[in-house]
């Protein structure tokens, strides 16, 4: 046990020092805020007024698509990665290799990087954003205790999974360098395919089954629906599954290809 | 004048050969700013496909007013990017040098990095742009042609006076301010959708602060040839373009103000 403890300690220290790090940037929190509270607005009218066009019964109601709404502006940040720039800066310089002599594994040290990138900044924003909106704006609470506690294991969950996609992203610096087309491309799909535009039950019934496939829905979707109760808490259990399945597989991509990845990399000495 | 037209294509033209060095990056950046753009428009696709109407307007409708508003913010992008990197010019002092050559600081930040890549966003906007044209019930005429060139002419305008307005901040305070991101990228987001369908609070923002209303939602009822919930007159409707021109006039003396304020950082 104190054995398995030492070999987790240096990925803990990366973890709380880059956290820290992090936190520093109150004031970009500050207009980050303002920001999301401005698009919430404008979502929440642009639907509104989707609502008044149409009579027929939507597999969301008004009040549920706007705490939904609101939960995606609280928790955007979740969506909201690229590649490591410290990484990019590393590997355009060559100090890259530093960090293949470490005795560490890459592949770990990378990933908890991304994981306290996503998760500092995160909290920073979330949670002025649900006093705000639970005040003010329509945020409604979970349903039951068992919705909240199934949804705080959801958002950590996406969080694993935003981690391991944004890994993805950094080891394919190794190829591209610039990494400028997939590093865009990528998370606009995020983005639109995790339902932060549109709710995904809103999205037309034959494009369901695709959703329901992707990963991406377990980064946002599915934690709002388990929140509101939309995803009732037994039924959580296979979304859940669902998104520990897709971690697990894109974290196993993502070792194969970095290990390949640091087997062709050429640093040049000096 | 002419001379420093002249000198700005001459600035535009090195930053476009410097760019053109590294054509696959190049391609790759214009093809992903095409995508993500693309990508976005499948949400507004999904939610008509969903509501069949937003109020009274229908997709063919509500795709020109994307359509023009992504055409317009894509140029202003492209051409007036240098102001975005402005702030960091501040900062390192570099401005110093622009201040000591003897033409206009404007024209100077602004020829500095002409963005060709925005060229995919253009590029989605005007595909958009075309299908509403062609599935709009509109009787086209030169006019209506001619206006809608201005309309987002007087766009591109505007959001290159947002540019402006933003960077002009940074002669005041070290940090810049994302709120104006708000006015950016959250016009061009209030913009895709007629303005008639928002509070009137939200409104009045966006018609007499920051004059979105007049490169987009006015001229867009004159070309459709419909009648504003609004009110507006149709003389207004047809002139309001030049209102973006107006603002990016205003908001140029507003940094010639800044400029005088200027104090450099010594470095």
């Amino acid at each position: 046990m104190i054995q398995r403890l030492t070999a987790v300690r240096p990925y803990w220290a990366i973890f709380s020092a880059r956290f820290r790090t992090l936190l520093q940037y109150r004031a970009a929190a500050v207009a980050g805020f303002g920001t999301q509270l401005f698009f919430g607005f404008v979502r929440v009218m642009v639907f509104e007024a989707f609502y008044r066009s149409s009579t027929a019964v939507q597999p969301m109601s008004f009040p549920e698509v706007v705490t939904y709404i609101w939960l995606g502006q609280a928790m955007l940040l979740i969506v909201m990665f690229r590649a490591d720039t410290d990484v990019q800066a590393m590997i355009r310089s060559g100090t890259v290799a530093y960090e293949l002599v470490r005795p560490t594994d890459l592949y770990a040290l990378w990933y908890v990087r991304a994981l306290a990138m996503q998760t500092g900044p995160l909290i920073l924003r979330a949670v002025p954003m649900f006093i705000v909106a639970g005040l003010f704006l329509g945020l409604g609470a979970p349903p039951s205790l068992a919705s909240g506690a199934m949804w705080v294991l959801a958002t950590v969950g996406a969080l694993a999974l935003s981690s391991a996609i944004a890994t993805l992203l950094t080891i394919s610096l190794l190829w591209t360098i610039s990494g400028e087309g997939i590093s865009r491309i990528v998370p606009a799909a995020v983005f639109v395919f995790s339902g932060m535009i549109v709710p995904l039950p809103l999205w037309p019934d034959w494009a369901q089954p695709l959703l329901d496939f992707l990963p991406f829905r377990g980064m946002a979707d599915v934690p709002f629906r388990i929140y509101m109760g939309h995803i009732p808490p037994h039924d959580a259990v296979f979304a859940l599954a669902h998104q520990a399945a897709w971690t697990v597989a894109l974290v196993a991509l993502g070792r194969r290809l970095l290990a390949r990845g640091t087997r062709r990399l050429v640093v040049q000495g000096g | 004048m002419l001379n420093g037209l002249r000198l700005y294509f001459r600035y535009a033209g090195i930053s476009l050969r410097g760019q053109m060095q590294y054509r696959a990056s190049f391609a790759m950046m214009a093809l992903g700013n095409f995508l993500v753009t693309v990508i976005e428009f499948l949400g507004i696709l999904a939610l008509f496909s969903r509501f069949g109407s937003l109020r009274e307007w229908a997709l063919p409708e509500v795709a020109l007013f994307y359509g023009m508003v992504s055409c317009a913010f894509a140029t202003a992008e492209a051409v007036a990017r240098g102001f975005d990197v402005f702030p960091g010019m501040v900062k390192s002092g570099e401005f110093d040098r622009v201040l000591v050559r003897p033409r206009s600081t404007t024209l100077q930040i602004a020829a500095q990095h002409l963005q060709l890549m925005r060229i995919g966003r253009f590029t989605q906007g005007l595909i958009i742009l075309l299908w509403a044209a062609s599935a709009l019930d509109v009787a086209w005429s030169p006019a209506t042609v001619l206006l809608l060139v201005a309309a987002v002419l007087g766009g591109a305008c505007l959001f290159s006076g947002l540019l402006v307005l933003q960077a002009t901040m940074a002669f005041w305070m070290t940090e810049s301010l994302e709120i104006v991101n708000c006015l950016t990228y959250g016009g061009v987001e209030t913009a895709q959708f007629p303005l008639s369908i928002y509070r009137p609070w939200f409104r009045r923002v966006f018609t007499f602060l920051v004059p979105l209303a007049c490169i987009n939602y006015f001229p867009a009822h004159a070309i459709l040839a419909r009648r504003d919930p609004l009110g507006s007159p149709a003389l207004f409707q047809w002139l309001a373009p030049a209102i973006g021109v107006i603002f990016l006039l205003i908001t140029l003396q507003i940094w010639k103000v800044g400029v005088r304020h200027y104090r450099s950082t010594g470095s």
